[in-house]
């Protein structure tokens, strides 16, 4: 891991320098019914910038990245993808939300439909574009997530790594603005891990704004510019993450780091 | 490090003898612990005691050409030609002769297209769009009109009615079903309601009060002036009867539906309604096509039904058949042709769902 440590200070401060802000959450409280996920979350993500989020289970850490592209709605507070605020008609929302991609912990590909159809679906369903195009476009990402030659085979067909990979590619067709990744390698047998986070440290230097929900370590020290910390829906800590690594302040974020790291 | 000792696997050996073969089936299957030897054993007797005399019946001693007093000299044996004597009238009917080629085009064109089906040579929207002209066609090339001379639908029987109700009314309550599940799946308060106020009234009703209703009540409540003919009315209750479990098995494949697949689509900016058409329908459908199938084989079953409400389909026909007082006597021989029949089709359907079900790649895991 260490001789990955990063090269990117100048990345960092790119994103930082240029000051714009891609996500902002102000002052956001979410219920599930009575039960209280997020806690006055603030949050300024910048362009560019690669953030991790990690926590211990149940910390509303999916809840938060779910929020932003309104899978979850939050009850107050607000939050602005691009300084539009990702309220009111339907269709305001869903025109926000284009600019959000999102890679699940179970892929959710769509079972009935080969590789291929997979990726054009939403390119000429929902943006409308001629299937030649959206063909074009999702062979381009299926070759860059390395699987070019699987275009053909039905999602049961292809190892859980491969799966997660075509996810990707799929939310990529869209041309995603922020890429949000629920622990996208969670549900994937260890030989395969590192496979999916290839393929994410790849789009990490492609510039693309990410917000990555993960327990790989490795993954956040070489690549996030941000660490965030969560515990019962708080941010509770969040710092770049050598200083997270090395120099927790919180006392429940050094305990988190104990208990994850010894494995 | 010192150098890896390389492995080398042991080769494949062949399983022993005593494990395979037709011996060691019976043993394991067959033989497997005193009752199911006994069970098998009953079994064999019964068979060894039947089935001869059936095939004496049906085939060594059974009559094939000639008249009744042909079929009097061999009393042990089945008396086929009474079969074929009534072979047109269990087939349409009443159905007028001059018009009986009509029947013959509809069931080539039904044929025609289950080969199709059956071959993929039909596939997609093409395939959905043949088979929900199917009706129309049916109900044209049969009743007539636009061209055709027209045959009151009183006349219409046999083996043709019965196909002809089955199918219209499953072909129609498919989509009719889909409908009325989504409502309850997804509509507004109102229209859940509104679903589930029809969908459970018709499950609460047997099939032959929906029909006695369309039958004798449905024309009081129709505006005067307003008339409907019996069979369409009894057609239409068949329609909603089948479209209300439709409904309820294609419910089942949507609940059944992962959110994530909701949420995927969500995140990929598809609207509702296009996820639903796109996504959820297609891969619920598939989840229930063995019971949708099973619905296709009880619905065609159940139109035999419609001989209480005056309509002689095939049923009915085997029944007025054996009363013919030129022929009296040969019921058995009517109603095993029925028997036959009937199992014909619905065993066929049932390995067609079998065969689709093992046949698409997306089902299997
Ligand atoms: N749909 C829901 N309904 C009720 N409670 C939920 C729901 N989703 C999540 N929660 C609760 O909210 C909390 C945060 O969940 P989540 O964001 O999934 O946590 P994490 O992703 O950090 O493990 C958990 O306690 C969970 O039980
Ligand atoms: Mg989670």
């Amino acid at each position: 891991m260490t001789e990955n440590t990063r090269d990117s200070d100048t990345i960092d401060n790119d994103a930082i320098n240029n000051n714009e802000i891609t996500i902002e959450f102000k002052n956001v409280n979410k219920w599930y019914g009575d039960f209280h996920a997020l806690k006055d979350i603030n949050l300024k993500v910048h362009k560019g910038e690669r953030i991790v989020i990690c926590g211990p289970s149940g910390s509303g850490k999916s809840t938060l990245i779910r929020c932003i592209n309104h899978l979850e709605e939050i009850q107050e507070g607000q939050i602005f993808i691009d300084q539009q605020e990702l309220a009111g008609s339907e269709k305001q929302i869903d025109n926000v939300c284009r600019e959000v991609g999102m890679v699940f912990q179970q892929f959710n590909l769509f079972p009935h439909m080969t590789i291929l159809e997979n990726l054009c679906l939403a390119p000429v369903w929902a943006n409308k574009l001629p299937q030649i195009e959206a063909e074009k476009i999702a062979l381009k990402h299926l070759h860059r997530v390395g699987i070019g030659d699987q275009a053909d085979k039905y999602p049961g067909q292809l190892s859980g790594g491969q799966q997660q990979r075509v996810a990707i590619a799929r939310a990529l067709c869209m041309s995603p603005k922020i890429l949000l990744f629920d622990e996208p390698t969670s549900a994937l047998d260890p030989e395969m891990i590192k496979e999916v986070l290839d393929v994410m440290v790849e789009l990490a230097e492609s510039g693309i704004t990410m917000i990555c929900v993960t327990h790989e370590m490795g993954f956040a020290q070489s690549v996030a510019d941000r660490v965030i910390f969560m515990d019962v829906g708080e941010i509770i800590e969040e710092k770049a993450p050598y200083e997270f690594f090395n120099n927790p302040e919180m006392d429940r974020t050094q305990k988190f780091l104990e208990q994850i790291l010894s494995n | 490090m010192t150098n890896p000792t390389i492995f080398v696997p042991k080769p494949d050996r062949e399983a022993p003898a005593q494990a395979k073969g037709f011996l060691h089936w019976l043993k394991h299957h067959v033989f497997n612990g005193w009752f199911n030897s006994a069970l098998a054993l009953s079994l064999i007797a019964i068979i060894a005691l039947t089935v001869p005399q059936v095939i004496q019946w049906a085939f060594i001693k059974a009559t094939w050409v000639g008249d009744a007093a042909n079929c009097k000299t061999s009393p042990d044996g089945a008396c086929w030609s009474f079969i074929a004597a009534k072979f047109r009238v269990l087939m349409v009917g009443v159905y007028p002769a001059a018009e009986s080629w009509r029947g013959i085009v509809g069931a080539l064109v039904l044929a025609i297209l289950i080969i199709t089906t059956i071959t993929n040579h039909l596939k997609g929207k093409v395939l959905i769009v043949a088979w929900l002209l199917l009706p129309v066609f049916g109900y044209w090339i049969i009743g007539g009109g636009f061209g055709l001379n027209e045959v009151d639908q009183s006349s219409w029987g046999g083996l043709m009615l019965s196909v002809l109700l089955a199918l219209v009314g499953i072909i129609v309550s498919i989509p009719l079903g889909i409908v009325l599940a989504l409502g309850r799946f997804s509509g507004s308060p109102i229209t859940k309601s509104l679903c589930i106020g029809f969908i459970e009234t018709v499950r609460g009703v047997p099939l032959i009060t929906i029909l006695f209703m369309s039958s004798v009540m449905m024309p009081l409540f129709l505006p005067p002036g307003f008339i409907i003919d019996n069979m369409l009315r009894i057609q239409t209750g068949m329609i909603f009867f089948s479209a209300a479990y439709v409904a309820e098995v294609v419910r089942g494949g949507l609940q059944a539906l992962p959110k994530g697949q909701f949420e995927a689509a969500s995140s990929l900016g598809i609207s509702y309604p296009k996820t639903l058409y796109l996504i959820v329908l297609p891969q619920a459908l598939r989840h229930v096509l063995p019971p949708l199938i099973g619905r296709c084989i009880s619905m065609f079953k159940n139109t035999s039904l419609v001989i209480i409400v005056g309509l002689l389909d095939f049923l009915g026909m085997i029944k007025s058949a054996s009363l013919d007082s030129e022929w009296l006597g040969f019921e058995t021989e009517a109603y095993v042709f029925g028997a036959v029949v009937y199992f014909s089709i619905c065993y066929s359907l049932s390995r067609y769902g079998a065969h689709l079900e093992k046949s698409d790649p997306v089902l299997q895991k």
